[in-house]
C-alpha cells in the first residue's frame, strides 16, 4: 500500500516535470508543425544558465527568471535565423533543429564540461513533508505539481483569453488567412517560438533543482517530450497533460513493480495509443 | 597530354605513398586509444586520454627506439559502438597496439573482437567487467587495473566489522559492471555471515529514482549503492530528500572524482560514506601524493584530483611502453615477443605494485576509503585499509570461484 501510494506520487511529481518540458514543445508545434529537435538543447541551456545566475546571485527564483529568459532569446533568433526562412518545409526544419541541437551539445560541453551541476533550492522546499501513510515526502517534489499547475493556467489564459492568444489560434487554423488581416505573422512565430523555449528554459531549471542537470540531458528530455506529445496528440494542451502522466506513472510504477520492464511500458503505451489512435489521445490531423 | 600528365603525376604520387607506408611503419609504431568522448561517460574519457597523454608525454613519446603515434577515437559507452571504433583503429588507421575501451560491456565487445586479430595486442583501458578475463581470455587482451570486483576488496569485511552492520540492502545499476561490484562486495560480506535481504536493480537511463528508493526495506542496516556520475548525484539527492536514515556504502562510482567534484546540495550526505577502489586520492604515500601533484600542474583544468580512469589508461600506456622498450620496439613477429614481455611486465605505481596473472588479469592493491572533507572544503577519500595484491578470485581458489558463476542479478544471494 505505502509502496503503491508512494510510487504514484513519484510518478504524479514526475508527470508535473514532463508535463513543463513538453509544453514548450505542444506549443511550437501546435502553432508552427515544426518538430523542434532542438528542444532538449534548450532544456540544458536553460538550466547552465540559470546555474550561472544562481551561483553570481544566489537566489533560485533569479536562476529561474535567468534560465527561462536566456532559453527564450536563444529560441526565438534560433527561429529568426534558421527557421523562418524555411517556412512550411516541415523535413528541413526539423534538420536544420537537429544540426543545432548537436552543436549546441558540443557547445555547452565545451563550456560547462561533464559533471553534473544541482541547483541549491530555497530552503522550505528542500527537505520532507509530513503525509500520512507514507511518512515523508520531498517537498520539492510536491512544489512541482505546483509549477506544474501554473504554467498549464497561465498558458491556458494566455492562450484562451488574450488577443495574442487568438492570434496564435487562428495562426492553428489558417495562417494566411491570418496574414491576410495584417497580422505580423512571422513575428508572432518568432514569439511563439520564443515562449515554447522559454517554458522549456524554466523547466530546465526546474528539473535540475528535482534530478539534476548533465550532457545527455538534453537527448532524454527531447525523448520524453516527444513520447508524451506524441502519446497525448501533438499541438494539444491538455493532451501533453493526459500524456505527462500516463509517462510519469507508467515509469515509476514499472519501477517500483517491475523494474526490469519498465522502461519497455512506457513505449508500449506509445505503441498503443498510436495503432488505435494515430493523432494522439487528444490530437487531431493537421 | 595535360590531362594524360596530370594523371602520369597523380599516379606517381599515389605509388610513392604507398611505397613510403611501410618505410614509415617500422620507425613507428602506432598506438589506438579508445576512451568515451561521447555519451554518459565524458568526463571519464576526458580523464582516460589525460592518463595516455601523460604517459606518452613522459616517455617522449618514444618507446624501444621507434616514435610512438597516437590515433584516438571515442565511443559512447555502447558495446557497438566501441568494437565498430575498435575496427576502425586496426583496419583503416592499422594501430599496432590498441588501449581501451571504458566500460565494462565494451570491454566484453573488444576481447571478442581481439580473438579474430591474433597479431595486435589490446591492453584494456577502465573496461572492469569480471568475464572479460576470467572465463574464456583471449590471448593477446591484458588488463593492467583490477576488475570491478576486486574493486570491492575489503569493504565487505570493513563495514561487517567496523561499522557492525549485518543487514544490507543493495540498488545498483543493471547492468554487467553492477554485477560485478555487486558480487565484488557480497562475497565478503555474506562470508562473513552478513545478509543482503532485498537486491533493487535499476534499469539503465533511469534518472528518477524516487521508486526505487521507495522499494528499500525498512529494517536494515545500511544501503549498498553502485551508480556513478550523475545518476549517483540524483541518486543521493532523492535519498537525502525522502528522509530515509539508513547510511550508505558505496560502489566504486560514487564517491568517485566526477561525483565528488560535482555541485549541489547532495554533498552533505558524501561524507563518512565507505567504499573501495584501486585508487583513492587519500593514499597517505608521498608517491602518490606527488602522482596527484604531477596530474594538477599538467592538466589544470581538470579534476581536483587524478581519477581512476586516468590512472588505468596511464598504467596501461606505461606498461605498454615499458614492454616495447624492452622488445626494442620489434613488433616484426606479429607482436608475439612483445606480448611475452608485455605479460612479465611488472608496473611499480603510485598505487603500488601490480603484475598479471596467468590470464593477463592485473593483481593489484586495493584501498578501503571514507568520504572525508578537506579543510578548502574538498571531498576525498581517506584510505581506512589497504588491501595488499587482490587477485581476480579474491583470494579464493580458482576453480571454486569460476564454478561459482559470473556474476548476475541472482549471483550471489545470501538473503
Amino acid at each position: 500500500m505505502k509502496l503503491l501510494l508512494l510510487a504514484t506520487l513519484n510518478g504524479v511529481t514526475l508527470a508535473a516535470l514532463y508535463f513543463i518540458v513538453a509544453s514548450g514543445f505542444t506549443i511550437i508545434f501546435g502553432m508552427m508543425r515544426v518538430v523542434n529537435m532542438a528542444h532538449g538543447s534548450l532544456y540544458l541551456l536553460g538550466a547552465y544558465l540559470g546555474y550561472d545566475v544562481a551561483s553570481l546571485s544566489g537566489n533560485w527564483f533569479l536562476a529561474l527568471l535567468g534560465g527561462a529568459a536566456g532559453a527564450a532569446v536563444t529560441g526565438g533568433l534560433m527561429h529568426r535565423l534558421f527557421l523562418d526562412r524555411y517556412q512550411g518545409q516541415d523535413l528541413r526544419q526539423a534538420l536544420v533543429t537537429i544540426g543545432l541541437s548537436i552543436i549546441g551539445a558540443d557547445l555547452l560541453l565545451a563550456r560547462y564540461g561533464g559533471l553534473s551541476y544541482q541547483f541549491e533550492v530555497p530552503p522550505f522546499l528542500y527537505g520532507s513533508i509530513p503525509l500520512p501513510i507514507v511518512g515523508g515526502y520531498p517537498s520539492f517534489r510536491l512544489a512541482l505539481i505546483c509549477f506544474a499547475v501554473v504554467v498549464y493556467v497561465m498558458l491556458w489564459l494566455l492562450v484562451q483569453r488574450t488577443r495574442f492568444g487568438i492570434m496564435i489560434r487562428a495562426g492553428v487554423d489558417d495562417r494566411i488567412m491570418l496574414g491576410a488581416l495584417g497580422v505580423n505573422v512571422p513575428l508572432v512565430s518568432t514569439l511563439v517560438f520564443a515562449l515554447g523555449s522559454c517554458l522549456v528554459g524554466l523547466a530546465g531549471v526546474i528539473g535540475a533543482s528535482a534530478l539534476s542537470i548533465a550532457p545527455g540531458e538534453d537527448a532524454r528530455y527531447l525523448l520524453s517530450s516527444l513520447v508524451v506529445v506524441i502519446v497525448g496528440g501533438m499541438g494539444s494542451l491538455p493532451g501533453a497533460v493526459i500524456g505527462a502522466l500516463l509517462i510519469g506513472l507508467a515509469e515509476q510504477i514499472g519501477l517500483a513493480y517491475f523494474p526490469t520492464y519498465s522502461i519497455m511500458v512506457s513505449f508500449m503505451i506509445m505503441v498503443i495509443v498510436l495503432a488505435v489512435r494515430p493523432y494522439g489521445l487528444l490530437g487531431r490531423p493537421a | 597530354m595535360k590531362i594524360l600528365g596530370l594523371k602520369c603525376k597523380f599516379l606517381g604520387v599515389a605509388a610513392a605513398s604507398l611505397l613510403a607506408l611501410p618505410a614509415v611503419a617500422q620507425n613507428t609504431v602506432r598506438i589506438g586509444g579508445l576512451a568515451t568522448l561521447d555519451g554518459p561517460f565524458v568526463v571519464l574519457g576526458q580523464e582516460a586520454f589525460r592518463g595516455m597523454e601523460l604517459a606518452f608525454e613522459e616517455a617522449n613519446y618514444t618507446a624501444g627506439g621507434k616514435k610512438l603515434e597516437w590515433i584516438k577515437e571515442s565511443s559512447d559507452g555502447k558495446p557497438d559502438v566501441a568494437l565498430a571504433k575498435a575496427r576502425k583503429l586496426i583496419g583503416q588507421d592499422k594501430v599496432d597496439i590498441l588501449i581501451g575501451p571504458m566500460s565494462g560491456g565494451e570491454g566484453l565487445a573488444i576481447k571478442e573482437y581481439a580473438k579474430s586479430v591474433p597479431g595486435k595486442t589490446f591492453v584494456n583501458g577502465f573496461s572492469a567487467a569480471q568475464e572479460a578475463t576470467l572465463v574464456a581470455p583471449s590471448p593477446n587482451f591484458f588488463r593492467f587495473s583490477a576488475d570491478g570486483a576486486q574493486w570491492q576488496a575489503g569493504l565487505g569485511n570493513y563495514v561487517y566489522d567496523t561499522k557492525g552492520y549485518r543487514k544490507v540492502a543493495v540498488v545498483s545499476g543493471d547492468y554487467s559492471f553492477g554485477y560485478t561490484q555487486v558480487l565484488g562486495f557480497m562475497t565478503e560480506f555474506c562470508a562473513k555471515g552478513g545478509k543482503v535481504p532485498e537486491k533493487i536493480w535499476v534499469p539503465n537511463g533511469t534518472k528518477d529514482f524516487s521508486s526505487a528508493i521507495a522499494r528499500i526495506p525498512d529494517k536494515i542496516d545500511a544501503v549498498y549503492v553502485m551508480l556513478g556520475g550523475a545518476d549517483a548525484v540524483n541518486f543521493l539527492t532523492q535519498y537525502d530528500q525522502s528522509g530515509s536514515k539508513a547510511p550508505l556504502i558505496a560502489g566504486s562510482n560514487l564517491v568517485d572524482q566526477t561525483v565528488l567534484s560535482s555541485k549541489g546540495p547532495f554533498r552533505n550526505r558524501l561524507v563518512g560514506i565507505p567504499s573501495a577502489h584501486m585508487v583513492a586520492d587519500g593514499i597517505a604515500d608521498p608517491k602518490y601524493q606527488a602522482f596527484i601533484a604531477k596530474y594538477k600542474k599538467r592538466f589544470p583544468d581538470g579534476l581536483t584530483a587524478p581519477s581512476a580512469p586516468f590512472y588505468a589508461y596511464y598504467i596501461a600506456t606505461q606498461a605498454v611502453i615499458e614492454a616495447l622498450n624492452k622488445v626494442n620496439g620489434d613488433l616484426s613477429d606479429d607482436g608475439a615477443k612483445f606480448r611475452a614481455a608485455l605479460a612479465k611486465v611488472k608496473l611499480d605505481t603510485a598505487a603500488g605494485t601490480v603484475s598479471l596473472d596467468e590470464n593477463r588479469q592485473a593483481v593489484a592493491n586495493i584501498y578501503v576509503t571514507e568520504v572525508a572533507q578537506r579543510a578548502d572544503g574538498a571531498l576525498y577519500n581517506k584510505v581506512v585499509k589497504v588491501v595488499p595484491a587482490v587477485n581476480q578470485t579474491l583470494g579464493q581458489p580458482r576453480d571454486a570461484f569460476v564454478a561459482r558463476g559470473v556474476p548476475s542479478r541472482d549471483n550471489p544471494s545470501c538473503p
